[in-house]
């Protein structure tokens, strides 16, 4: 009990320290080499009433900072889900099938450093049919397939990895594919697809601010953009930490997730 | 008598990257209904390849495996396995386990009767209290309980254990061994148990059968033993016949092991056989080989 308190403080006491050092370094880059860059007070300023009303809806961009963040993780949510749905199932198959693998092993992984900033406007182009949808289904498609990898390549790895074991049982009780899959093979591989899980959910969020910039659909990203547009430069910091923060619960919560399964 | 398990001319050949490597050839035996066989050899003869031959786990090379009448060609619920480690499904209870068996092998009874089927095997090898228990909240050996209690409750025509009290303490594996013993003998199974433990064989066995070494290893001696049903361990170990039987399998183990036994001239050539790929076993063969 102690310990841990201690623990808490030394940690807290470390926190501090690092953030008053950035800071620091951040207050003598505006007042030397960079003076363009808002100081952490100024910033402070320009910020505080997306803050203290943050779920303020004053016009279309004008509005509370949880608000635009909502936007943002509205749309992260679904590109990701479409990621894990499509992406799961492909990464059983590269797993499975030696001779899938074969075919689309190189495919995959000539797509997968396509940087978002190349998918977004491919996307655009492929829903254009759907009008005034175009930018949003655009933004999706980005996302997914951006955020998608890290499933596949995860999932197809814990696959080639369920112990000859499990599956021996599975044979000698001549279990269905289908018991085979969800009994064995899908819980065998659980830890492994959550990994890939939470770094693709990383991934969505990273692919969201180029997404809204370019579409401009509302939320943190085309907030940071326009704000960059209106010359509110403290905005972009502000907007820079919001993502981080974001970023950094959605992965802790993920960790959670994953350490669950790791025990299993 | 006829014989419930025929092996013949088993033939086991491994690729190897400096070649074929024939780790079984030409081993013969026949194992009557409701026999208690024991595997001994030492390590790397081959004991788990013909083991995992007959649960139908690994291909066959050359040779035929029949049992009760019907070619070997795949795994299935007929043959209750008992693995060396006792690989419970980490995701599963231990009730769980052994349902998922249950399940496939009862399909038609009903569900409350499964469920007692199960519970009755987990009673049955000690498990009463641990049953809703994950492996990883199991010791050692309630997890090999709960390994019998899996192939038991299957109702296999044939029980095979690999070694499975290599990794317990003398009281466990003694008590588990009464386990055994007490279900084999109430359910008129067939067994087939490999084991490293000379005392083992003998207090469990009707016959033991010893291989020699590898490669290309074959069954060397076999040995019958002697004592009658129910054995009692304490009169065993007061009796000089259990010393001279001991003697008799260390002798073959420290001597003769490495005697290939001559087969007689003029035998057929072992029948090639080529076990059928179903769908089952297409979709495992590309998983193995990814
Ligand atoms: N998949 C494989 N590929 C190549 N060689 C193999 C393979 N499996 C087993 N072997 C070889 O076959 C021989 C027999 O192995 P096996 O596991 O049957 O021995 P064992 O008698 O069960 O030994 P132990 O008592 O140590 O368990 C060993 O020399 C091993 O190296
Ligand atoms: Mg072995």
């Amino acid at each position: 009990m102690n310990a841990t308190l201690r623990n808490l403080l030394v940690n807290t006491a470390c926190l501090a320290v690092g953030v008053l050092l950035s800071l620091g370094f951040w207050s003598m880059l505006s007042a030397t080499v960079a003076k363009e860059l808002p100081t952490p007070a100024a910033t402070w300023e320009v910020a505080k009433p997306y803050i203290v009303e943050p779920f303020a809806k004053r016009g279309e961009q004008d509005q509370g900072i949880l608000r635009l963040v909502g936007y943002s993780l509205g749309l992260v949510a679904k590109g990701y889900l479409i990621a894990l749905i499509v992406g799961t199932p492909i990464g059983f198959l590269l797993g499975l099938s030696k001779g899938f693998a074969r075919v689309f092993d190189p495919i995959v992984q000539v797509l997968r450093p396509v940087s978002p900033l190349a998918w977004l406007p491919l996307g655009m182009v492929l829903f254009l049919s759907t009008g005034r949808q175009a930018l949003e289904n655009g933004a999706l498609f980005t996302i997914a397939i951006c955020a998608m990898w890290p499933t596949v390549l995860n999932t197809a790895v814990g696959v080639r990895a369920i112990p000859q074991d499990y599956l021996n049982v599975g044979r000698v009780l001549k279990l269905s594919r289908m018991k085979m899959l969800f009994k064995i093979m899908v819980p065998a591989t659980l830890p492994y697809m959550f990994t890939g899980f939470r770094l693709s959910l990383g991934i969505a969020w990273l692919v969201i601010v180029a997404a809204e910039m370019l579409t401009g659909r509302t939320g943190v990203g085309s907030f940071l953009w326009n704000e960059y547009n209106n010359a509110n430069y403290g905005n972009i910091i502000f907007s820079i930490l919001t993502i981080g923060v974001i970023g950094f619960i959605l992965d802790r919560l993920m960790s959670v997730a994953e350490s669950r399964f790791k025990t299993a | 008598m006829s014989s419930f398990l025929e092996i013949s001319r088993l033939h086991k050949t491994f690729p190897t990257p400096k070649g074929p490597l024939t780790v079984v050839k030409d081993f013969d035996l026949k194992i009557r209904k409701g026999e208690f066989i024991a595997l001994i050899g030492h390590s790397g003869c081959g004991k788990s390849t013909v083991l995992s031959m007959i649960a139908g786990l690994s291909d066959v090379t050359l040779g035929g495996i029949i049992l009760a009448g019907k070619e070997v060609t795949n795994a299935g619920p007929d043959r209750g396995v008992v693995f060396q480690s006792p690989c419970l499904l980490p995701w599963f209870t231990a009730f769980e386990n052994v349902m998922l068996g249950v399940n496939q092998v009862y399909y038609t009874a009903s569900k409350e009767e499964r469920r007692q089927i199960a519970e009755y095997y987990l009673s049955v090898v000690g498990l009463a209290d641990a049953m809703h228990k994950r492996p990883g909240e199991l010791s050692q050996g309630m997890r090999q309980r709960c390994g019998i209690a899996r192939a038991f409750a299957l109702s296999p025509k044939m029980l095979l254990l690999d070694e499975p009290f290599g990794m317990l303490d003398n009281l466990t594996k003694m008590e588990l061994q009464d386990v055994l013993l007490d279900l084999w003998q109430r359910d008129q199974k067939t067994a087939l148990i490999v084991t490293h433990d000379v005392d083992e064989a003998l207090y469990l066995a009707d016959r033991v059968v010893m291989m020699t070494d590898g490669p290309e290893a074959t069954v060397g001696e076999i040995f019958e033993v002697p004592f009658a049903r129910p054995r009692d361990r304490r009169a065993l170990l007061e009796d000089p016949a259990f010393y001279e039987a001991r003697e008799h399998l260390l002798h073959f183990l420290n001597h003769r092991s490495h005697e290939r036994p001559a087969r007689p001239e003029g035998e057929p050539p072992a029948p090639k056989v080529k076990p059928p790929a179903t769908g089952l076993r297409r979709f495992m063969g590309a998983l193995a080989a990814a």
